[in-house]
C-alpha cells in the first residue's frame, strides 16, 4: 500500500518535469532512426525485428536508463528528504519497490510508443508476432536490469552526476562483454574460460534468445536474480549509510 | 510518552550522544538546549528511528523504536532540522502524499491536509510549487507535515528557525497549545523560547545532560536570573575546547 503511494509520487515527479518526455522523445528518435538507417529496415526481411530494431536497444539503454534512475536515491540524499522517508512508518523495501516500478513504468511507456514499427511490419509483410512480443519482453528486462544497477549506484552517492557516470560505465561494460565482436577479439588474447566468464556478465546471450522468440527459463532467472540482487544491495547500502 | 534509556551514538571515534536518559510525559513540552554539535539532532534522529543507536533504546508510547520501528513511527510527528521537502510538488500535493504514506486516505486525507494548512498558516501558498517558497514557508510546510496524523508525540528540531517574529510567536503558541495533549520534544537556540513555551528544559553538552528542570528551577540555578548565564557556564565553549 505504501509502495503504491511512493510509486504514484515518483511517477508524477517524472511526468511533472521534462525528464520523462525528454527520455521518451530521445528513445523514440534513436530507436526509430537507427532502425530505418543502419538497420536497413526497408530492405531486409527481418520478420522478428531482431536485427533491425531490438538490436539497438541495449546500446540505447546503456546510456539512457541511468538518466532515468539516477535521481531515485541520490536526490533523496542530497535534499535530505530521505530523513522524511526514514521516519515515515514504511519499510525501506516498499520505498525501493515503489521507486523502481515508477522508473520502469517510464520505460514501459517509451517502449509501448514504438508500436508504429510493429504496425508497419504487419502492414508490409507477415512478421512473427510471437517473436516480436518476446523481443519486447527481452528489451524491457534489459532496461529494468540497467535501472536496478542505477538504483544501486544512486544509493551510494548524493551526486546525480557521479551516479550517472558510474552507472553508464557499468551498463556499457555489460553490453560490451557479451557482444560478438568484442568476445571474438578477446578470444584471441585470453583463454576460453575467461571469455566465458566475461560473456556471462553480458546481456546479449539472454537478450538474443528472447529476440528469437525463445522463452527460456534461464533467461528470466538471470534477469530476475540480477534485478533482485541489485535491489537487495540498495536496501543494504541505505541502511548501512544511516548507521 | 517518550522514554529515552541510556541512548548512545558513536560516530567513528566521536561520541555524539553519551548515555543520555530522560522522559517526556503527556502534557509536557521539553525544551532541548545545547551548543552546536552537542548531539541534539542526533538524539532526535535516533528517537524517530532514522539512525540506529549504538546502544540504548527509546520508547514512544511504550513501543520500542528498535523492536517495532513501524508501530513507533506511526505515533511520531517529526520536523527534521533542515526541513527537507520534495521540490517538484505543490504544498498541498506534498501534504497529501505525506498523509497517504501514513495511511490517511480519501476524505480523511483532505480534511487532515486542510487542517494542517490552516494550523501552519499556509493557505496563501497551498497551490504554490515548493521550489518557489521562501525559507520560512518551507519550514512551516515541513512543520505541517508533522501534524497531519495528529500524533501523540511531536519531535521538532528547531521549529522556529528561519521564521519571522510573528511566526515565531505563533509557532510557540502552537507548541504550547498542542503540548497540553501531547508529549513534545523540541530543540532551540533561542533561550526565551524556554520560558515562552516549555514546561521543562534540559541542557546537553557533548552528548550529556548538564542541567534539567522547569524554567523556574533553571533560572534559580543560574543565580543571576538569566538562562544565558547558566547556558554559558555549563556548556563548553568552542574557544575553550580548542585550547
Ligand atoms: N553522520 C555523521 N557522521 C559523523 N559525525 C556526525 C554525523 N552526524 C553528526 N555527527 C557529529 O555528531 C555531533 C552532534 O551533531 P548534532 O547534529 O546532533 O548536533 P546538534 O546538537 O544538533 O547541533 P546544532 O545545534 O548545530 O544543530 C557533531 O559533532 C557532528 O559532527
Ligand atoms: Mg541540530
Amino acid at each position: 500500500m505504501t509502495s503504491a503511494t511512493i510509486y504514484k509520487r515518483e511517477l508524477s515527479s517524472y511526468f511533472s518535469q521534462p525528464t520523462a518526455y525528454a527520455i521518451m522523445v530521445i528513445f523514440l528518435a534513436l530507436s526509430m532512426g537507427l532502425t530505418f538507417s543502419f538497420g536497413n529496415f526497408m530492405r531486409v526481411g527481418d520478420a522478428s525485428l531482431e536485427w533491425t530494431f531490438f538490436f539497438w536497444h541495449p546500446w540505447i539503454y546503456m546510456l539512457l536508463a541511468p538518466a532515468v534512475g539516477m535521481k531515485l536515491w541520490a536526490d533523496e540524499q542530497r535534499t535530505g528528504t530521505i530523513e522524511l522517508l526514514g521516519t515515515f512508518p514504511l519499510s525501506t523495501w516498499s520505498a525501493i519497490i515503489g521507486k523502481f516500478l515508477a522508473a520502469a513504468t517510464v520505460w514501459l511507456a517509451a517502449l509501448l510508443l514504438t508500436f508504429p514499427i510493429v504496425a508497419t511490419v504487419n502492414y508490409l509483410g507477415d512478421p512473427d508476432n510471437g517473436a516480436i512480443f518476446s523481443g519486447y519482453i527481452g528489451s524491457f528486462l534489459v532496461c529494468c536490469t540497467f535501472l536496478a544497477i542505477t538504483m544501486l549506484v544512486s544509493a551510494c552517492t548524493r551526486d546525480q552526476v557521479v551516479c550517472l557516470i558510474v552507472s553508464v560505465a557499468i551498463c556499457v561494460t555489460m553490453v560490451l562483454c557479451g557482444y560478438d565482436d568484442f568476445t571474438r577479439e578477446l578470444g584471441k588474447a585470453a583463454s576460453p574460460t575467461i571469455v566465458e566468464a566475461v560473456t556471462s556478465i553480458g546481456v546479449w546471450e539472454h537478450f538474443r534468445s528472447l529476440n528469437r522468440g525463445l522463452f527460456r527459463l534461464q533467461d528470466f532467472v538471470w534477469f530476475g536474480s540480477f534485478i533482485v540482487v541489485c535491489l537487495l544491495g540498495t536496501s543494504a547500502i541505505l541502511s548501512a549509510k544511516r548507521a | 510518552m517518550i522514554e529515552v534509556e541510556s541512548l548512545t551514538k558513536q560516530f567513528g571515534s566521536k561520541r555524539a550522544v553519551d548515555n543520555l536518559s530522560f522522559t517526556v510525559k503527556k502534557g509536557e513540552v521539553l525544551g532541548f538546549l545545547g551548543p552546536n554539535g552537542a548531539g541534539k539532532s542526533t538524539t532526535m534522529r535516533m528517537i524517530t528511528g532514522f539512525i540506529p543507536p549504538t546502544s540504548g533504546d527509546a520508547k514512544v508510547c511504550g513501543i520500542s523504536i528498535i523492536d517495532d520501528p513501524t508501530a513507533a513511527k506511526t505515533r511520531i510527528g517529526y520536523l527534521p532540522e533542515s526541513a527537507p521537502l520534495y521540490n517538484d510538488m505543490t504544498v498541498t500535493g506534498f501534504l497529501r502524499f505525506c498523509a497517504e504514506v501514513r495511511g490517511i486516505r480519501g476524505s480523511a486525507r483532505n480534511e487532515a491536509v486542510e487542517k494542517a494548512i490552516e494550523t501552519c498558516f499556509l493557505t496563501g501558498v497551498a497551490k504554490q510549487s515548493i521550489d518557489t517558497l521562501s525559507k520560512g514557508y518551507r519550514h512551516r510546510t515541513c512543520l505541517a507535515q508533522s501534524l497531519l496524523h495528529d500524533p501523540d508525540v511531536l519531535i521538532l528540531d528547531e521549529p522556529t528557525d528561519g521564521l519571522d517574529p510573528n511566526q515565531k510567536h505563533e509557532v510557540r503558541q502552537l507548541i504550547k497549545r498542542l503540548g497540553e495533549k501531547k508529549a513534545i520534544l523540541f530543540s532551540t537556540h533561542i533561550l526565551e523560547e524556554v520560558e515562552a513555551a516549555c514546561t521543562r528544559a534540559v541542557i546537553v553538552d557533548r552528548g550529556r545532560i548538564v542541567a534539567d528542570g522547569t524554567p523556574a528551577q533553571l533560572l534559580e540555578q543560574s543565580g543571576t536570573g538569566s538562562l544565558t548565564d547558566l547556558f554559558r557556564r555549563l556548556t563548553t565553549r568552542d574557544t575553550e575546547a580548542a585550547a
